[in-house]
């Protein structure tokens, strides 16, 4: 458990200066642990598990947009948890449950209960299809057809700065709609 | 959409950098400290008499009192900004405008009275106090929830009643400069009273702005 989140603090840190391939395995490797937890408070709470894609998704989103508030002094784990912990409660709260979220779900998670595979989600892709035109396009283009910043530029002829504030600005809208609906 | 596919957005927003919390708090009073001020200018302004009563300590107590609530409000409030903060170990910066007034109104009684208690403690400005404050606040408590919403608060409604308390802490300092009535037990009374109301606000607005 230790070694991972020293690695999760080291990735952060190198994501904060300005890897986008370390960003990518952070993103990737916290993912599996957030959704065993995610299965594992739908289940205490008498959901079907099937939900916990929806909650993993808008955790990431929240890890997102919040990174700034991250200490880079500070370990990366207790405040990824303390924001998946926040996520869970809401959405356990919107289905009208009332539940006690453990913050060790999600750090004695253990290798063996984490599903690996990816996983679909629809209310991420239902709030995408309410967003202005050009950040979806945006959004799609880098998500569903992995195009890079430039290639999503040259498709829409917009300039990169364009593509970088329309996918920011989709994403922060993508977040709102996720929490408001 | 899978969840590889929403990495691979975020991860591409890399590049974005966001200020931090500080800035857009700071930006944020900065804003609004001027609605504020104006509110103080055309319907209380400074008393006429502030020159004489600086020299009064119960007149400076006052600054002191107000000041040492809107401070550690300020910094409370950025440290909840942080998802993983907890209050403990920071409530008790919230004791040391209680702790103040505690030793203002004892140094008072001990002093020959200059008036009846109940003329101190009532005074001449009570309704005036109760509503300038919270009038004066809203600005700065909009403000305040303005930069805050850049944060990631795991209580809203905790971090907003901060928010509440650092505006109504500002304000009352602008008060104290108008208000004639320096009694710690008038300030005890009713400027606690008026940063209840604007505490409580703060709390009921942060509930629904500061959740994330």
């Amino acid at each position: 458990m230790r070694g991972r989140e020293d690695e999760w603090t080291g990735l952060m840190r190198s994501a904060m200066a300005g890897d986008d391939a370390a960003y990518h395995r952070l993103l990737r490797g916290v993912t599996p642990v957030l959704r065993a937890a995610a299965r594992r408070g739908l289940a205490r709470a008498g959901q079907p598990p099937d939900q916990a894609e929806d909650i993993v998704q808008e955790i990431l989103l929240a890890v997102h947009l919040k990174g700034h508030t991250w200490d880079s002094e500070a370990p990366f784990a207790p405040w990824l948890f303390a924001i998946a912990r926040n996520k869970l409660i809401d959405a356990l709260r919107r289905r009208g449950r009332r539940v006690f979220v453990n913050i060790d779900d999600f750090a004695e998670t253990l290798p063996g209960e984490m599903p690996q595979e990816t996983a679909s989600a629809g209310e991420v892709t239902a709030q995408l299809n309410t967003l202005p035109q050009r950040q979806r396009d945006v959004l799609q283009s880098i998500a569903v057809d992995s195009a890079s910043i430039k290639d999503t530029a040259t498709k829409f002829s917009m300039s990169e700065g364009a593509v970088r504030v329309a996918l920011h600005r989709g994403l922060s809208a993508l977040t709102a709609k996720l929490r408001d609906h | 959409m899978d969840t590889d596919q929403l990495i691979r957005m975020l991860a591409a927003d890399n590049t974005h950098r966001a200020p931090r919390v500080g800035a857009l708090l700071t930006m944020g009073l900065l804003v609004a400290a001027p609605l504020s001020i104006l509110i103080f200018a055309t319907f209380l302004g400074v008393r006429p008499d502030v020159m004489s009563a600086m020299h009064n300590p119960f007149f400076d107590m006052k600054f002191a009192v107000t000041l040492s609530l809107a401070i550690p409000a300020i910094i409370i409030s950025l440290h909840l900004s942080r998802p993983e903060a907890l209050m403990r170990g920071w409530g008790w910066l919230l004791l040391l405008p209680v702790g103040l007034l505690a030793v203002a109104i004892g140094s008072e009684a001990m002093m020959a009275p200059a008036m009846p208690m109940t003329m101190r403690l009532v005074g001449k400005n009570s309704r005036w106090c109760m509503s300038a404050i919270p009038a004066m606040s809203m600005p700065l408590l909009a403000g305040a929830l303005f930069g805050l919403r850049h944060g990631a608060p795991s209580r809203p409604a905790l971090a907003g009643a901060l928010a509440g308390l650092l505006s109504a802490g500002l304000a009352a300092t602008l008060y104290a400069s108008h208000c004639t009535d320096d009694s710690p037990l008038f300030v005890a009374t009713w400027y606690t009273i008026a940063t209840a109301i604007v505490t409580a606000i703060g709390a009921a607005v942060g509930s629904r702005v500061l959740r994330y």
